[in-house]
């Protein structure tokens, strides 16, 4: 099968599995027990029998389920994802406003993850037993078990008041007048320390993972021959050593995406970041059910796009697979 | 081959040593991975951080008779500051550190034994059932498997859990329903390597059933690798029970560390030890379970020792 027709397939399998998604939240959600008429009288201060009814209406909560979740699917196509229950505002209008700040922080913590953790990763396999790879050996282990929100407290204690370096909340400064590029810098400024805090769970994953590859693949054959052939060793461990060792990080770095977006969840709760996982956290505890539902669908979608793009990644980098046709 | 000891001893004797190294005398697989882990510096560490932290749950409260609700001493006094009513200091509302914590780690733990086991009998069963039948169970079990694995575990589960009551026992069910595919996936795979070597043909060929070949000949066969990946996921599923209290959807009636670092945030510039403290303990536990897992795993891989 050729590059295109798998893409297609990639996509149309993509797609199902989102309609999956919407429809289990849906039916989860109405599952529930409590009565989302109620809840939204609750937001209003009571209500009489009456406007119970004009809520059931408006909302479309007296049809039956099956016919509600026809007209939600039908919704979702359109980008029509409903009216929050409590922001009186359409979902789509609402997660617009909030997904670019949560993209922007987790492809700023996977990259800092990435070329983090394979740097340490390369260094430490060219001396297994060496002192750097003990370092990163404790590191990744310390990374790793360190909860993501505490670790993010941490740095606020450390960089609010011992190192005023870099700010602790939100996204932009207060009354900010300047250029689109001072703007630009101003908001890197405050990516920093959210982007960190995210980063060093997964930076501690990739530095272990490419250490072992890089073990597993300086050991090799070509390696060797490379070696013979008297290259010399920085050659030998970037141009040859680490295209090879990179494809299994590549691999994990596609799985974590739905990780790192749960991470971006409490990450941005620590630092106030205008992202989706303060939109998820609000709606969840006020039972604002069409909101919580266009954030899980657009969460989803977030790890769809990234595991396509890992896929198209993977067959760049691997000339085996990009000829080898359909093989997974 | 790995055996593991777990086999019923059929077979009249152990197999053979290797041709390959000289006559020694043969040790059960079990005993040597054993002995390996014993002789691992940092998995002995993770041992005694885990069974010091374990002790002091259980009988510290000998010791220390608090109420983690009871207001003891004014609010955010810090630690070591009056070592008679608050060894480690107060909170916000001034209640003690020290009692909250040892009470606190029950919650976390429990909810983090119980969802590692769910996740790994989720896991297992389905990772089998894929692994050993392939075609369209296969087909089909792995669609799922994706399915969940496109879900951000931790939003799906915060939906669950407000969704049917934030109890411990729904967290777990929660953690556990949304953690299993990787577990899944593992099995998967040493279900198809272990289904097409000799004597699961063995054990065909003299009329065993699928389920006990299953369950009694390929399972104990792959369980190595998954008993380092179940140690693992104790230790992901305390962090995400620690997640899920910090943002405020434990158990409201319960203590717990994450719980304490959410109700103490606001006040974290003015007082450190209310959010730190509580931090500490869930990274120590965490730490020292990786280091078990990280042991285990040179233990049952001894050819991967020279790492």
């Amino acid at each position: 099968m050729g590059a295109s027709g798998y893409i297609l397939r990639r996509l149309g399998y993509g797609v199902i599995l989102l309609l999956g998604v919407v429809v289990l939240n849906f039916l989860l959600i109405h599952a529930a027990p409590g009565d989302p008429a109620e809840v939204i009288a609750g937001e209003m201060g009571g209500a009489t029998q009456e406007m119970m009814d004009k809520i059931r209406a408006d909302y479309g909560l007296d049809k039956p389920l099956i016919v509600q979740l026809g007209l939600y699917l039908g919704g979702v196509v359109t980008g029509d994802l409903g009216e929050s229950y409590f922001f009186n505002q359409p979902v789509i209008e609402l997660i617009g406003a909030r997904i670019v700040p949560t993209i922007l922080l987790v492809v700023a913590a996977q990259m800092i993850a990435i070329t983090l953790g394979v740097g340490m990763g390369v260094l430490a396999a060219r001396r297994p037993q060496g002192a750097w790879s003990a370092f990163v050996s404790v590191f990744s282990t310390i990374g790793y078990a360190a909860p993501v929100f505490w670790t993010g407290l941490m740095l606020i204690i450390l960089f609010a008041s011992m190192l005023p370096l870099f700010p602790v909340e939100g996204m932009e400064s207060a009354r900010f007048s300047g250029g689109p590029i001072l703007y630009a810098l101003d908001v890197l400024h405050h990516l920093f320390l959210p982007a960190l805090t995210l980063g060093i769970i997964f930076l501690a994953q990739y530095a272990r993972l490419s250490r072992a590859s890089m073990i597993d693949v300086l050991g090799a054959d070509y390696v060797r021959t490379a070696r013979a052939k008297g290259l010399s060793e920085r050659k030998v461990t970037f141009k040859h050593a680490l295209r090879n060792a990179v494809l299994p990080i590549m691999t994990v770095a596609g799985i974590q995406f739905g990780n790192l977006i749960s991470g971006a969840l409490l990450v941005e709760t620590v630092f106030n970041w205008p992202g989706m996982g303060r939109l998820a956290f609000d709606s969840v505890l006020r039972r604002d059910y069409p909101t919580l539902l266009g954030v899980l669908f657009f969460a989803a979608l977030m790890v769809v796009v990234a595991n396509l793009l890992t896929d198209l990644g993977y067959r760049l980098a691997d000339p085996r697979i990009r000829t080898g046709g359909s093989r997974k | 081959m790995t055996d593991v000891a777990t086999n019923p001893p059929q077979t009249a004797a152990a197999p053979a040593p290797a041709a390959s190294g000289p006559a020694v005398e043969a040790v059960s697989p079990l005993r040597e991975s054993l002995g390996i882990f014993l002789k691992n510096r940092p998995a002995l560490v993770g041992t005694a951080i885990l069974a010091i932290i374990l002790l002091a749950l259980l009988y510290g409260t000998f010791f220390v008779t608090a109420d983690p609700y009871e207001i003891v001493w004014a609010p955010m006094t810090p630690p070591f500051e009056e070592p008679d009513y608050a060894l480690l200091g107060t909170d916000y509302l001034g209640r003690d550190i020290l009692a909250g914590l040892l009470t606190g780690g029950w919650p976390t733990l429990a909810v983090g034994a119980a969802a590692a086991l769910l996740t790994v009998g989720i896991g297992i069963l389905v990772g089998a059932l894929s692994g050993f039948f392939g075609g369209w169970v296969d087909d089909l079990l792995m669609r799922v498997t994706e399915f969940f694995q496109v879900l951000p575990a931790l939003l799906f589960a915060m939906v669950l859990v407000t969704l049917f009551s934030p109890s411990l026992a729904t967290i777990a069910i929660a953690i556990g329903v949304v953690s299993w595919p990787q577990t899944a996936r593992l099995t998967r795979a040493e279900f198809l390597r272990i289904r097409e070597l000799e004597y699961v043909a063995a054990a065909r060929s003299i009329g065993a059933k699928n389920s006990r070949i299953i369950f009694r000949v390929v399972l104990p066969n792959a369980l190595p690798p998954l008993i380092v990946s179940a140690t693992l996921t104790v230790g992901v599923a305390i962090l995400f029970e620690a997640g899920l209290s910090f943002l405020g959807l434990g158990d409201p009636n319960t203590m717990s560390w994450g719980l304490m670092i959410g109700q103490n945030r606001g006040y974290l510039l003015e007082a450190w030890w209310p959010v730190t403290l509580p931090g500490l303990a869930i990274f120590l536990t965490v730490f020292a379970i990786s280091l078990i897992g990280d042991g285990l795993n040179d233990a049952f891989n001894p050819k991967l020792r020279s790492r």
